[in-house]
């Protein structure tokens, strides 16, 4: 993975005592609320409801084994002792104090690790598939670029202060495991048919309150021009995307009232002066870059041992649902979940972070992958070591073999925990987990993506969830509102609402109405999505609100 | 009395005379029960009427607002080639939308940007735009809600002078523009990106 040289070191110890300095005169009242507000938001600090929160980056979601033990050390140094990985890829704290967050970043830039631009109206961190690099769909690993995106972007003079967030995903597998159809800018890589590596660009698309699939910007730019080329579409932005109303701010809402030709042609426009400019990336740069990715010592000729734990039926289950192909033979990557029922979704106790660092060292080259599902990935395990692997994890409580099933939600911290929250949204999706603990049940539901968020600006990303339920507030009390249909990847969909909301006390029994509404209607190996659009939403309307007492 | 205006790394005196708009009376736009903090860019602001009204001092160096001196630009030649005109705008106005009319922007020996709001970041985009769009070669001055932590921005997009909002320490100021050393990409600065200014 990336490491650090000089600049980067430098630019990221510099940053601590800005905050510092920051931080102190906010202290010492030099500062106001409103000014100070988007200084600490810059800079991952959220005034929460019981305490500040810190969110540190993980850049394109990759971990060093000594990043993420210093990432339990903090957790039990400043904080109660847990972290929960976010939807970004993230890791926040929500127990720190305001007085020790400098001692805080001052920790991580040890270990080369920041919390800049992780909140706040700027370019925030930069996602890409868990599986980059190490996936057989794979057509050009997207972190080279992720990383030179990842230095433009950081402190970028220009697009300091949006008009909102600016988040960029970035895809280089057939399979698009990264949402860049659910971005402000997404870039999807290809080779063109010059054998040159390519990017289609997707813009304006986004989850929040107005949900909307992007639209595709330019169908191929060639890849030296991708810092240029995001410059432009963030001057526009920058320039005229709305700052009179908060929730029309988004690059998506421009992009929506322009369309998508007369927006191209203001980025165009601005693209012209600086196209070929000095942040033109030419090939050295891309290839200093790329050494730091190069591929790990693989191992040749292992030995598949798989065959002599088939009567291990939960051994087995694990396997099938928590290990992914890999481009090598003899390896697979590996994902621990992060949604044990009764644990809150994407949180990791620090024994739990040492325990995957260890495990990371001994079986994976000593690196981590978090992925947008809030779970944690060994990415290069040797095939004839999972089964240990897997003892040794169960120990820690990694193995719970839902990876892709209903109960591994993707859920944000919602209203115990975050204070813009309508409603909560852990215990939701902890009486389902309690609901659905029958593991072969689950694995007979089948693949199916259930996301919650506590609030529409989407942070659980509830509208591309297969079903998706979203906290609303309604005379001062939490209900909560369901969508079917919704999908991520290559053929991202928003979910359509199902009808009137429920109360937090009737959600597992309507979960459980939609998969008998499932299960009685799908044809031989049909996942629940499929059958979603081939039979519509009309049959689970029809069974859910038959009792009149249901919905509100 | 101490300066407010930081040009380069120091603190100057301001031998410029701001000619503000006439008042006239604004509607105040709410939005779901807040104030609307900010114009849209293009908007038309200030009105025509405003413009009208605006008054200046007949000699010294002012610099006015661009809608004020289009309105005068003919009886202001033989000033401006003396170098005693400047034009400023706000972040909501469009230079782009005028250069046919008032020429090579090179005439003027400052362009002021006024920022109402220190979290309204179109001023850095503003600053790069008349640097390498228009090509910009003079002075360029941010005032307003201008604060040490935009400073660093301002700085990389294209400006050389500052105006430090009044109830603040101009010289506490200063030291944003050295907050970062080495930053890593090009801009109006420093042009070249981290990785071609040296071997990393």
């Amino acid at each position: 993975m990336y490491k650090y040289d000089q600049i980067d070191q430098k630019i990221v110890n510099e940053r601590v005592d800005q905050y510092q300095s920051q931080l102190n005169r906010y202290l010492n009242k030099e500062l106001s609320d409103e000014e100070f507000r988007p200084l600490r938001l810059q800079n991952g600090l959220y005034i929460q409801r019981h305490a500040p929160m810190l969110r540190v980056a993980i850049p394109y979601g990759l971990l060093s084994s000594n990043q993420l033990y210093k990432l339990a050390d903090i957790a039990d140094k400043y904080d109660r002792g847990y972290g929960h990985f976010s939807t970004r890829q993230n890791i926040q704290f929500n127990w720190p104090k305001l007085e020790e967050t400098p001692n805080i970043l001052r920790e991580l830039a040890e270990v080369e690790m920041h919390a800049i631009q992780t909140s706040g109206n700027c370019i925030r961190n930069i996602t890409t598939d868990q599986f980059a690099g190490v996936t057989d769909d794979e057509i050009i690993d997207p972190r080279h670029i992720a990383e030179i995106i990842r230095q433009w972007s950081t402190f970028h003079p220009e697009f300091a202060l949006l008009p909102r967030k600016f988040k960029i995903a970035i895809t280089g597998s057939t399979k698009d495991r990264a949402l860049v159809q659910c971005h402000d800018i997404g870039l999807e890589f290809f080779t063109n048919t010059n054998n040159k590596m390519t990017i289609k660009v997707w813009v304006g698309g986004g989850l929040g309150r107005t949900p909307i699939i992007g639209s595709v910007i330019k169908n191929e730019l060639e890849w030296e021009h991708i810092l240029t080329y995001c410059e432009a579409i963030l001057r526009v932005y920058n320039l005229y995307g709305r700052r009179d109303n908060m929730y029309k701010a988004r690059i998506k809402i421009l992009v929506k009232s322009l369309g998508i030709e007369a927006f191209k042609k203001l980025v165009e426009d601005e693209w012209k002066y600086i196209k070929n400019g000095p942040n033109t990336i030419n090939t050295e740069e891309l290839s200093r870059i790329k050494k730091y990715f190069s591929e790990p010592d693989y191992k040749k000729d292992i030995k598949n041992n798989l065959k002599d734990y088939r009567s291990n039926k939960a051994f087995n289950q694990w396997l099938s649902r928590s290990t992914n192909t890999h481009k090598k033979k003899g390896y697979r990557a590996v994902t621990f979940s992060l949604k044990e029922t009764g644990c809150a979704p994407g949180d990791a106790s620090s024994t739990q972070m040492r325990a995957v660092s260890n495990l990371s060292d001994q079986y994976s080259f000593g690196e981590i992958r978090v992925s947008h599902e809030q779970n944690l990935i060994l990415a290069d395990v040797q095939e004839d070591k999972l089964y240990e692997l897997w003892v040794k994890a169960k120990e820690y409580h990694l193995v719970t073999p839902n990876i892709g099933l209903l109960t591994d939600i993707i859920c944000c911290p919602g209203g115990d925990f975050c204070s813009l929250a309508n409603a909560k949204s852990i215990p939701i999706a902890q009486s389902i987990q309690d609901l659905f603990n029958d593991m072969d049940y689950l694995h007979d539901i089948g693949d199916l993506n259930l996301n919650i968020s506590g609030c529409m600006n989407a942070c659980g990303h509830h509208h591309v969830g297969h079903i998706g339920i979203l906290g609303v507030d309604k005379d001062g009390s939490e209900w909560y509102q369901v969508t079917l249909g919704g999908n991520q990847g290559n053929f991202a969909s928003i979910g359509k609402v199902i009808g009137p909301s429920f109360s937090a006390e009737q959600m597992p029994l309507i979960i459980k109405k939609i998969i008998e509404v499932y299960l009685n209607n799908r044809q031989e190996e049909e996942i629940f999505i499929d059958c979603v659009s081939r039979i519509g939403l009309e049959p689970f309307k029809n069974y859910i609100y038959t009792d009149s007492e249901v919905g509100k | 009395m101490t300066s407010q205006l930081i040009k380069g790394k120091n603190i100057v005196k301001n031998d410029w005379v701001t000619s503000e708009l006439a008042k006239v009376e604004e509607i105040v736009r709410m939005q779901a029960g807040k104030v609307v903090a900010f114009k849209l860019s293009g908007e038309d602001y200030p009105s025509s009427e405003q413009v009208k009204k605006t008054i200046f001092p007949d000699t010294g160096k002012i610099l006015l607002p661009l809608k004020v001196f289009i309105l005068h630009q003919e009886k202001l030649k033989e000033r401006l080639v003396n170098g005693e005109i400047g034009i400023w705008f706000s972040t909501h106005e469009e230079i782009h939308k005028f250069t046919e009319t008032i020429g090579d922007l090179n005439n003027f020996p400052l362009i002021a940007i006024h920022v109402e709001k220190f979290a309204d970041g179109r001023i850095f985009s503003i600053g790069s735009q008349l640097r390498n769009k228009h090509n910009f070669k003079n002075e360029l001055r941010a005032f307003g809600d201008v604060l040490r932590d935009q400073i660093f921005f301002l700085k990389r997009s294209g400006f050389n002078s500052y105006l430090i909002r009044k109830d603040r320490d101009a010289k506490d100021a200063i030291k944003g523009l050295d907050d970062f050393s080495d930053p890593y990409q090009g801009a109006c600065d420093i042009l070249e990106p981290a990785w071609k200014r040296s071997k990393r």
